[in-house]
């Protein structure tokens, strides 16, 4: 049941839930260091999360650094997101084999094996809302992405900090995750030591809980935990005006900055394969040498490929000027007619991942006429 | 089988290069019985004795041309060639020899040549683009044994090789890589090189070198204002897109732009 009174585990109870997940058959997955960045990946126990790190991110920029405390979860979102798991980047389809005068197609196997995702965003239970709905709300269903999302549980945590690029509250999808969560954790570490208020969201987070050692949180934690959120909400590093903006682009498809980011753009598609919400494929086919074998992979696209809009003859979006403004007024403008919803959530990614830091809030502002240019 | 159909014959050439390319076939060890099985390897002087003349199906073509007499001999290669491919940054984009292109070839065949009347050689070094129809390039210095047999079989089911020509930014980000020039500061070509590779340096901290030359639609003026951020002078921002693909006209304009 959602929504029960607000409980309190330690540190050991966190460890606890990690085996009560591993026990109940879940691959458990979750930030941890790598390569000098956050990245998400298997995690065997707490030990595993990145203790006492943080991240230092703007345009194009983005370091680690140490904290003065022993936080696992203080840091925001990463390189990757979730849709590394449920949308994977490659997925075998089907392979055929020839036998005799015909062929014999064998799809590829489903995975089945549950996920516990430890540690998502309110931004990112967003993006996983949102691909819920473009990938399975429609009356086509992606079986993929069906297999790996249903049954799939996820642990929240509220952000106690906003990264430099952050815009969430801008976006009305954080710093506080209000649902999509099995259970969500808020990071206390003050006098009292160091400790998380836990909240549920459904049955099954409920029923995890109960084989946890945990006790009721006090008053006095419950209000420190609404202010971790509102030092989250109040550190935003960027803002962008959206209530108007869907109408704003759609008004502006030839304004001159159009021109301008497409000068800057290296139409690398960085900011679409780190954007948790960006859905695209493409689909390659292979066969054998001796063409006895045939293979059907699908892989991420991007719409910033010259492939992505080819049709007979030729692409349709040849400049980086036309494929920048799909990009941009995908995620902000059309997506709401597609989905009756944003296609951007505020998580900052596509920022700190422009190599050369196209940002954009800044091209919004610009197209709005409040900011440079 | 139904008929003996002939298998379909190959042929390797080379021109100027240093033959990392061809080699890369021979490398190919787990698939080589199977090539061999599927075409019939006429003309290939690094794996076989004795030329075949004739009609070839398929000619894979490494190296640039340097010489008037390549530039004679690589027309008759197309003579006898159905399918040419062009293997390789040598005979795609004229190769590292291409640096010539940049500076007095008689001057320096004087300094390094006793006899420099001996050499017989041309002031550029060019694609085979530039001197016949090619009907497919390969891409990288060297080629990525994985497209090569890619190409092979392609050729063979008579259908479009997956070779995409997006940035190696891609390749990364579906390896789960950390962006090196994101996260660390290091300067990358990643964003304006074609992909092959699979982002084989970024996968090891590295910085992208651009081996498999310029991508589709690049933009190498926009990453070099980044690079000189991250810290390159107009010496390091020449040289580094000056290096196996220094002829690819992206890669040539924006190295001109830092110096001569
Ligand atoms: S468009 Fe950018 S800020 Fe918005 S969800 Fe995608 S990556 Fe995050
Ligand atoms: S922004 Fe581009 S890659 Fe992302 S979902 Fe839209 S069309 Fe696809
Ligand atoms: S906006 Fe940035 S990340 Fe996106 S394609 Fe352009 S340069 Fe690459």
């Amino acid at each position: 049941m959602a929504n029960s009174e607000p409980v309190v585990l330690d540190v050991d109870g966190l460890s606890a839930l990690f085996e009560a997940l591993k026990r109940r058959g879940y691959r458990v997955v979750g930030p941890t260091v790598r390569d000098k960045a956050i990245v998400y990946d298997d995690l065997d126990s707490p030990a595993d999360l990145p203790e006492g790190w943080t991240d230092e991110q703007d345009g194009g920029h983005y370091r680690l650094l140490r904290r003065d405390d022993r936080a696992l979860f203080g840091y925001v979102v990463g390189p990757q997101s979730w849709r590394q798991f449920l949308h994977a980047p490659r997925v075998e389809l089907w392979h055929g084999t020839k036998s005799g005068d015909g062929v014999r197609i064998e799809a590829d196997p489903m995975p089945s094996e549950p996920l516990a995702f430890v540690g998502v965003r309110a931004c990112e239970l967003q993006a996983i809302a949102v691909q819920d709905r473009v990938l399975m709300g429609g009356a086509y269903v992606d079986p993929h992405y069906r297999a790996r999302r249903e049954g799939a549980f996820l642990v929240a945590v509220n952000c106690g900090r906003a990264g430099g690029t952050c815009f969430c509250v801008s976006m009305e999808t954080g710093p506080k995750a209000t649902a999509g969560f099995d259970l969500s954790l808020t990071e206390l570490l003050d006098g009292d030591g160091h400790r998380f208020l836990v909240e549920t969201g459904t049955d099954t987070g409920q029923a995890v809980l109960a084989e946890l050692p945990h006790r009721p949180a006090a008053a006095a934690e419950i209000a420190a935990a609404a202010a971790v959120v509102e030092r989250a909400a109040a550190s935003m590093g960027r803002e962008m005006r959206s209530d108007d903006v869907r109408d704003l682009l759609m008004r502006n498809l030839e304004h001159r900055r159009w021109d301008d980011v497409a000068d800057r753009c290296l139409s690398c598609g960085n900011c679409t394969m780190v954007c948790p919400t960006c859905f695209c494929t493409t689909v390659e086919e292979t066969s054998g040498l001796t063409g006895a074998e045939s293979a059907r992979s699908r892989r991420w696209d991007s719409c910033f490929t010259m492939d992505f809009s080819y049709i007979h003859g030729g692409s349709v979006r040849s400049s980086t000027r036309s494929r920048y403004r799909q990009w941009m007024t995908h995620k902000l403008a059309t997506w709401h007619d597609q989905f009756d919803m944003s296609g951007c959530v505020g998580c900052g990614r596509c920022i700190t991942w422009c190599p050369v830091g196209i940002d954009i809030t800044e091209e919004v502002r610009a197209i709005r006429g409040d900011g440079p240019n | 089988m139904a008929e003996t159909a002939r298998k379909p014959r190959l042929g390797v050439w080379k021109f100027a290069s240093c033959d990392g390319c061809q080699l890369s076939l021979l490398d190919c060890e787990d698939e080589l019985l199977a090539v061999a099985g599927a075409v019939d390897i006429a003309y290939f002087p690094e794996a076989t004795r004795g030329d075949v003349k004739g009609r070839y199906d398929l000619a894979l073509v490494e190296g640039s041309i340097t010489t008037p007499h390549d530039a004679e001999r690589i027309r008759d290669v197309r003579r006898w060639a159905r399918t040419l491919v062009t293997i390789g940054a040598c005979a795609t984009a004229g190769g590292i020899q291409a640096l010539r292109n940049f500076a007095d070839v008689a001057e320096y065949a004087a300094v390094v040549y006793a006899r420099p009347d001996y050499i017989d050689t041309l002031a550029t070094s060019t694609p085979i683009a530039e001197h016949v129809p090619v009907d497919f390039e390969l891409r990288g210095c060297p080629i990525s044994k994985h497209q090569l047999v890619e190409v092979i079989a392609a050729f063979l089911a008579g259908r479009r090789p997956v070779t995409p020509a997006h940035s190696v930014c891609v390749e990364c980000k579906l390896r789960g890589n950390v962006c090196v020039t994101v996260a660390h500061g290091t300067p990358c070509l990643g964003p304006v090189t074609h992909a092959g590779c699979n982002a084989l340096c970024p996968s090891y901290d590295r910085g992208c070198y651009g081996c498999y030359g310029p991508k589709e639609t690049p933009n190498p003026a926009a990453l070099g204002d980044k690079l000189q951020e991250q810290g390159m002078d107009a010496d390091a921002l020449r040289r580094v897109y000056r290096t196996f693909n220094a002829a690819a006209p992206a890669f040539r304009e924006e190295s001109e732009r830092h110096g001569p």
